[in-house]
């Protein structure tokens, strides 16, 4: 496997007075958040985290809010300071950066995308755009030719020149983008870019965010609070909670063996046959089960699978790697359906 | 239909219930507050006039004479001393040369022979211009006006004075206080350190510091132009600093998401997003310095201060008039300008004008060519240099007014004593026998045990400090003389608050009617409508007083206002739904729900009738008032002044706190009470919330 | 842009072009304002006086007497500066101040400014004899015989009392810049009063013109030489004789005013530069009669200028030996 492109360990950040202390000493480090701000009058907005991100990978950090992943996304360019613990970008230590490197970083590798926007409302969109290029020194013929590029990647061609309060909310979250964009860096962070959007324009900006995944192929960290938008952008989730990581893994990871209640909880209402594949549901291969009754990938999504397993008049088979794995049948598959229904 | 109704009326019903409950059960702050005033009464009734530490004016303490050697020490240094020939003297010469340039260019040149070099025309011309430049055609149009109309008064000299003064005192208070407000705007710690010196440089009384400035850089247009920085500062740099400190969090941290330097963040960022809250301060501090230019007439600036100075000495109220007229419409002029200046200074303004960026260039250098033109023909021509005699209406103003305040002083004039009288004895005099005759240890005990219901032991610990230190200063009888006045004022402004504060929160048509006037008000500099008051009621307490309400109304009436207005529609309707008369929504729905904004103008309305107190001690007002204004004339009460400018500053901080707390809800026990000092990690991402608030 | 932004960018350019070029030909013309107005000034040697204004009306007298003979007959410009008696003095340091023509005593000036700084020097007596002291309106006088003895002024003190003197009789005083006793003379006489500040002269003689109109009660600082006094003869109070020394400490004077020589105070630059105007203030004397003639016009609506030069007119044989 490639060296991760982020790579976090023991993340800590305590907000309050004598907050360092707090990741250092092992009885206060245990303490539940309402114990701890009795205590101390601190609160502990990320404890003890550590993650890996690899190149390439769209890695979501989910939570309600209050769970400390703003915090977080914030720590790993240290627009909030980390309290103790690594983080390793790219093979840089971020925590042990001076002034001028972690200048660079944010120049160069990591640029954020933010719920409000945070636009500035005196410049113009393709200045907005070409700020970062502006900030790190490019030439004003270069900044524009590459500004303008960008304006059109995010789908903004002809408003060059108006300024963001002419420009409708999605709108103005495609100007955010593109000026994370333009200074072509490894990776994007963004910070619940969508939840100030409708849901018909969340749709269309999510479309647009995988779309351009897919062409440009950067690493992202997505905030989000909204679970089916993590579902359907993240290849991997980390769900947070108290400002603990309670689980890790891809969708149908979470879906299919929720780590604890919470989780359970969480993905309760998700329509798992969506989200599951064959994997979650199979069941030993029956004696019954005629040798050439038709095979299915066990990474096929349940909903896909449906018609081919109602049609069939046998249990349908499920491979992995060319082995047979085990069976479903129309039960399984209903059983699943059935609870979503019960579910809604 | 019915059903709403119902649940409307049951709603205000709950509403007022606790409040009912609360009036049965009295709170332990109102029992308090209700013991120290029994104590006071009680003192007072049978402790009168026992240790009430009153101090004759001409008496002196030992720490007024040790003050006093201040001048003698100054006298005898001013030649020497490496702080006044390396500072201090140098320092002078600067401003001076500053003063004198705009003076020259002006008004005069220094030796008074030759005319400026500008002359009225080009004057008129080079401001309109400037006017166009910052803002647009209509101020423009005002300038050149007043500018013609100051000549026809007869008073463009004067008035040219009177702006070369102004412009050299703003442009230095710019270039110190704006790059202060920009370390204050993005450093905490500074903010920390810079905003106690300018609470204290607002609370000082201007005549205060006039005294010594005026005995270490002698009399003249530079100490006038340095009183006047020291006066106009404060509200520059803190506009600067609110402007950067309340850009938005998430702008912010945009911008250092990419990587900016401190230096990148505040020229992309930080100034242009302030720009028109600095440009709000440069407005405020314009109005401050002409308003302190025209008192420094006192210690030789001059210009049209001069002119008023003379017209009060003299009760010359036509005279009086028609400068103070020149000095509201300066101010007038000089407040539209900054206004609209602050106007284009909006992000995005020049979108909305009708104009291109490109119309405008060029309409702004084709009036620079003819403004330049102007000022060539103002320069090489009599008529255009020297404003036309045969134009000067100057003298039919004065002699109408003369006429008409004549007629109303006496016609009016038993009417007018017999109101001052009436008040005076009925209501003034025991109100402040209740403050000067009660004995000083009952007083300081019933003012600490208010303060310890209003805010706790800090409140009741830090006024007991502040008493005592007017104690220490020896001015005891003088500061409960002025607290007196004071609070009679600030009582009568809270009427007029009230009662025209919610006429104009509850019709917008009343508010449109009332604005201009409140402005004018308080653009209008304190000096120019004590003449009018003295015509009409002498020189006596209740003349300060009404000065004072005048010159603090239009800021409580405008606060009271807004927050009637401010009042969400909905509660109003559901008032007026359950079926309440007009008077009910007001007593029971608005003035309760507006209580922070009473509190407030209650605040300001004190601060500024104190601001009042000095300036009031020039047409009777005694106290500490009187103190500084004696200690400014003569040099044997030059101690005493300056200790009674300090009683000034403790008493106000004392007012300013006790109103604070009163104004705050009492602090209720819950245990959210401690969560809310820590910041929670959501809005712990923008820690600057709290210091937006001015 | 509009049809109207077109127009105006177009025609206000040429318009501008062409006022401007037509005045600077037109003024290119006329001689610099500046130089005419150099050569119009009859004598260049005497250059500015800056003479300083007190409020009151006799001082006036004075100074617009000075000031039209230094302008009119010495080609001098003059500047005046209303400034109050102390901070007159200040401007001798910063030379803002020339020449106080009016100075009542003030040994602590003196000896700070010009015995230890020596920025001043004394030009020599006005010839006019100061009084200060305390007043009554003449039917006061007349019907309570007694007032004008101290003594016996406890005697009127709740006839005396005001709104304004807390329960106590009233003295009313004027411009607090003004030279007084009053409040340590009340302490150290025991008297039963409380000083009350009128504000200025002006508001003094006001007081006093009504209480003699509405025969009020009125005891007030005043002093002469006064034009008032013609108009109404207030009569003074008599304190405890003065003697040479008893008012040396402020705060414990408890005798009358002294009579002052009224003198002059020049600047030391001024005296030393040369100036004729220099010379006409050492020069300048007059009696109280004259100064309260130019007083009156002036106080009965005459520009000081023209009061000045009335008597400049009629006396021009003792203007002329100011000139010598």
């Amino acid at each position: 496997m490639h060296s991760p492109e982020i790579s976090v360990r023991n993340l800590w950040k305590v907000f309050g007075q004598g907050g360092e202390k707090v990741p250092k000493d092992q009885q206060l480090a245990g303490l539940a958040p309402g114990e701890l701000l009795e205590q101390t009058g601190c609160v502990a907005a990320v404890r003890d985290m550590s993650f890996d991100v690899a190149k390439g990978e769209v890695f979501v950090i989910m939570g309600l809010s209050g769970s400390g992943k703003s915090t977080l996304i914030r720590c790993l360019t240290r627009l909030i300071e980390p309290t103790s613990g690594r983080i390793l970008v790219d093979g840089q230590d971020v925590l042990e950066a001076g002034t001028t490197e972690l200048r660079e970083l944010r120049r160069r590798k990591m640029s954020m995308v933010f719920q409000h926007f945070g636009l500035l409302p005196h410049r113009t969109v393709l200045d907005n755009v070409s700020y970062g290029l502006q900030i790190r020194g490019t030439a004003k013929n270069d900044r524009y030719a590459k500004s303008r590029e960008i304006i059109e990647l995010v789908g903004l061609k002809g408003y060059e020149q108006h300024f963001p309060d002419q420009l409708s909310g999605g709108m103005q979250q495609r100007v955010g983008l593109g000026r994370a964009l333009a200074g072509d860096p490894d990776t994007i962070l963004f910070d619940e870019p969508f939840s100030a959007l409708d849901p018909l324009i969340r749709r269309d900006m999510q479309a647009e965010v995988i779309r351009l995944h897919r062409d440009m192929g950067k690493t992202m960290v997505f905030v989000t609070h909204d679970l089916s938008e993590a579902l359907k952008l993240g290849d991997r989730i980390l769900i947070m909670r108290n400002g603990q990581a309670v689980q890790c893994g891809t969708g149908d990871e979470l879906v299919g063996s929720p780590a604890n209640e919470y989780i359970a909880d969480f993905v309760s209402e998700v329509p798992r046959a969506e989200v599951l594949t064959l994997k979650w549901i199979i069941r030993p291969v029956g004696i019954d089960t005629p040798p050439d009754a038709p095979v299915l990938s066990s990474g096929t999504v349940i909903r896909d699978a449906i018609s081919a397993v109602i049609q069939s008049s046998c249990p349908v088979l499920v491979e992995d790697g060319g082995k047979i794995i085990g069976q479903v049948d129309r039960d399984s598959i209903l059983s699943v359906l059935h609870r979503e229904a019960a579910a809604v | 239909m019915t059903s709403t109704l119902l649940r409307e009326r049951a709603a205000v019903q709950t509403g007022g219930d606790p409040l009912r409950a609360a009036r049965r059960r009295p709170s332990r702050r109102t029992i308090m507050l209700g013991g120290a005033a029994a104590v006071w009464l009680l003192g007072f009734v049978f402790l009168h006039g026992f240790g009430t530490l009153a101090l004759p004016s001409s008496e002196l303490t030992d720490l007024h004479r040790s003050l006093n050697q201040f001048n003698a020490w100054v006298a005898s240094n001013r030649s020497d001393n490496p702080i006044f020939l390396y500072v201090l003297s140098p320092l002078r010469a600067a401003v001076d040369a500053v003063a004198s340039l705009f003076i020259t260019v002006f008004a005069a040149s220094s030796t008074g022979l030759r005319l400026p070099e500008i002359g009225w025309l080009g004057t008129v011309a080079l401001l309109s211009w400037t006017a166009y430049a910052v803002g647009n055609a209509r101020v423009a149009l005002l300038t050149a006006a007043v500018f013609t109309f100051f000549g026809l008064q007869g008073l463009f000299v004067e008035a040219s004075y009177t702006f070369a003064l102004m412009a050299t005192a703003v442009l230095l208070t710019l270039l110190i206080g704006i790059p202060m407000g920009v370390l204050a705007g993005i450093n905490a710690h500074v903010a920390k350190a810079v905003t106690p010196v300018l609470d204290f440089m607002q609370t000082l009384p201007t005549f205060v510091y006039l005294a010594p400035l005026a005995l270490i850089f002698l009399i003249g247009p530079a100490s006038a132009v340095i009183a006047t920085l020291i006066y106009a500062a404060p509200p520059v740099i803190r506009l600067t600093a609110h402007g950067i400190r309340g850009i938005p969090e998430n702008t912010r941290e945009a911008s250092d998401s990419l990587g900016t330097t401190g230096l990148q963040r505040l020229f992309t960022l930080q100034l242009p997003m302030a720009r028109r809250t600095i440009v709000m301060g440069i407005n405020q501090t314009t109005m401050a310095a002409l308003s302190m230019v025209t008192i420094a007439a006192l210690i030789a600036a001059p210009g049209l201060g001069q002119t008023v100075v003379r017209a009060l000495q003299s009760l010359d109220v036509g005279t009086a008039v028609n400068a103070g007229l020149s000095i509201v419409l300066m101010a007038i002029v000089l407040d539209r300008v900054t206004t609209a200046a602050s106007r284009r200074a909006e992000p995005g303004a020049h979108r909305r004008s009708k104009t291109s960026r490109r119309t405008r260039l060029v309409l702004v250098s084709a009036t620079l060519v003819l403004t330049v033109a102007l000022i060539h023909v103002s320069r090489t021509m009599l008529w255009a240099a020297a404003f036309p005699k045969e134009l000067n209406i100057g003298p039919d103003i004065v002699r109408g007014v003369a006429g008409a305040s004549e007629w109303l002083q006496t016609h009016l004039f038993l009417v007018t004593v017999s109101f001052r009288e009436t008040m005076t004895t009925g209501f003034l005099n025991p109100f402040q026998l209740l403050f000067t005759e009660t004995p000083l240890v009952v007083l300081a005990a019933v003012i600490a045990l208010a303060a310890y219901a209003l805010g706790g032991w800090k409140l009741a610990a830090l006024t007991t400090f502040c008493l005592a230190v007017i104690v220490y200063l020896g001015l005891w009888g003088d500061a409960m003389v002025t607290l007196a006045s004071t609070l009679v004022a600030t009582a009568i402004v809270m009427v007029l608050g009230v009662v025209f504060g919610v006429a104009m929160g509850r019709s917008s048509r009343m508010d449109q009617f009332m604005r201009p006037l409140l402005d004018a008000g308080q653009t209008m500099p304190a000096f120019v409508y004590l003449v009018p008051f003295l015509g009409l009621f002498g020189a006596t307490r209740f003349t300060a007083i009404v000065a004072g309400i005048i010159y603090a109304a239009p800021v409580a009436i405008k606060i009271i206002a807004d927050g009637i207005a401010g009042i969400s529609l909905t509660v109003v309707e559901a008032a007026v739904a359950s079926g309440s008369t007009p008077w009910q929504v007001i007593t029971k729905v608005q003035l309760p729900m507006a209580r922070k904004s009473l509190a407030l103008a209650a605040n300001q309305g004190l601060i500024y009738v104190l601001a009042m107190v000095v300036v009031g001690a020039l047409v009777g007002a005694g106290g500490l008032g009187y103190d500084v204004v004696a200690g400014f004339v003569q040099s044997s009460l030059f101690g005493k002044g300056l200790a009674a400018g300090l009683a000034i500053v403790f008493l106000g901080i004392l007012l300013d706190r006790m109103t604070q707390a009163a104004a705050a809800t009492p602090a209720r026990k819950t245990p959210t009470a401690k969560t809310t000092r820590t910041s929670r990690p959501d809005s712990a991402t923008s820690p600057n919330n709290k210091e937006l608030q001015p | 842009m509009t049809k109207a932004g077109l127009i105006l960018k177009r025609t206000i350019p040429t318009l501008a072009g062409a006022v401007a070029g037509a005045l600077l030909l037109a003024g290119c013309g006329g001689a610099s304002v500046n130089q005419a107005a150099a050569a119009g000034a009859s004598n260049a040697s005497c250059g500015t006086v800056n003479v300083a204004m007190n409020a009151w009306v006799g001082y006036t007298a004075n100074a617009a007497v000075y000031s039209y003979v230094a302008k009119e007959k010495l080609g001098c410009s003059v500047v005046q500066k209303d400034l109050s008696e102390q901070i007159s003095w200040q401007g001798f340091g910063s030379g803002e101040v020339d020449v106080i023509i009016e100075n009542w005593g003030h040994e602590d000036l003196v000896k700070q400014y010009i015995t230890d700084q020596a920025v001043a020097v004394d030009a020599g007596p006005t010839g006019n004899e100061g009084h200060i002291g305390w007043y009554v309106p003449p039917w006061m006088a007349e019907k309570y015989p007694d007032i004008t003895d101290s003594k016996n002024l406890n005697k009127y003190a709740s006839l005396l009392a005001t709104s304004e003197s807390g329960g106590k009789g009233q003295v009313l005083d004027g411009d607090p810049a003004f030279v007084t006793n009053d409040e340590a003379l009340v302490k150290n006489l025991g008297l039963d009063y409380k000083v009350v500040f009128s504000g200025s002269e002006a508001a003094l003689i006001q007081s006093f013109r009504s209480a003699e109109k509405n025969k009020t009660p009125l005891l007030g600082y005043f002093y002469e030489p006064q034009w008032f006094l013609s108009e109404v003869p207030l009569v003074k109070v008599n304190l405890p004789k003065w003697t040479p020394g008893c008012d040396s400490d402020p705060e414990k004077v408890a005798c009358d005013y002294p009579d002052y020589k009224l003198n002059k105070i020049i600047s030391k630059k001024f005296a030393d530069s040369g100036s004729p105007a220099a010379k006409l203030a050492k020069a300048f004397t007059w009696t109280n009669d004259d100064q309260d003639a130019v007083a009156t016009d002036i106080q009965n609506g005459m520009k000081p200028e023209e009061a000045a030069k009335k008597w400049v007119d009629t006396h021009s044989q003792q203007v002329q030996a100011w000139l010598q």
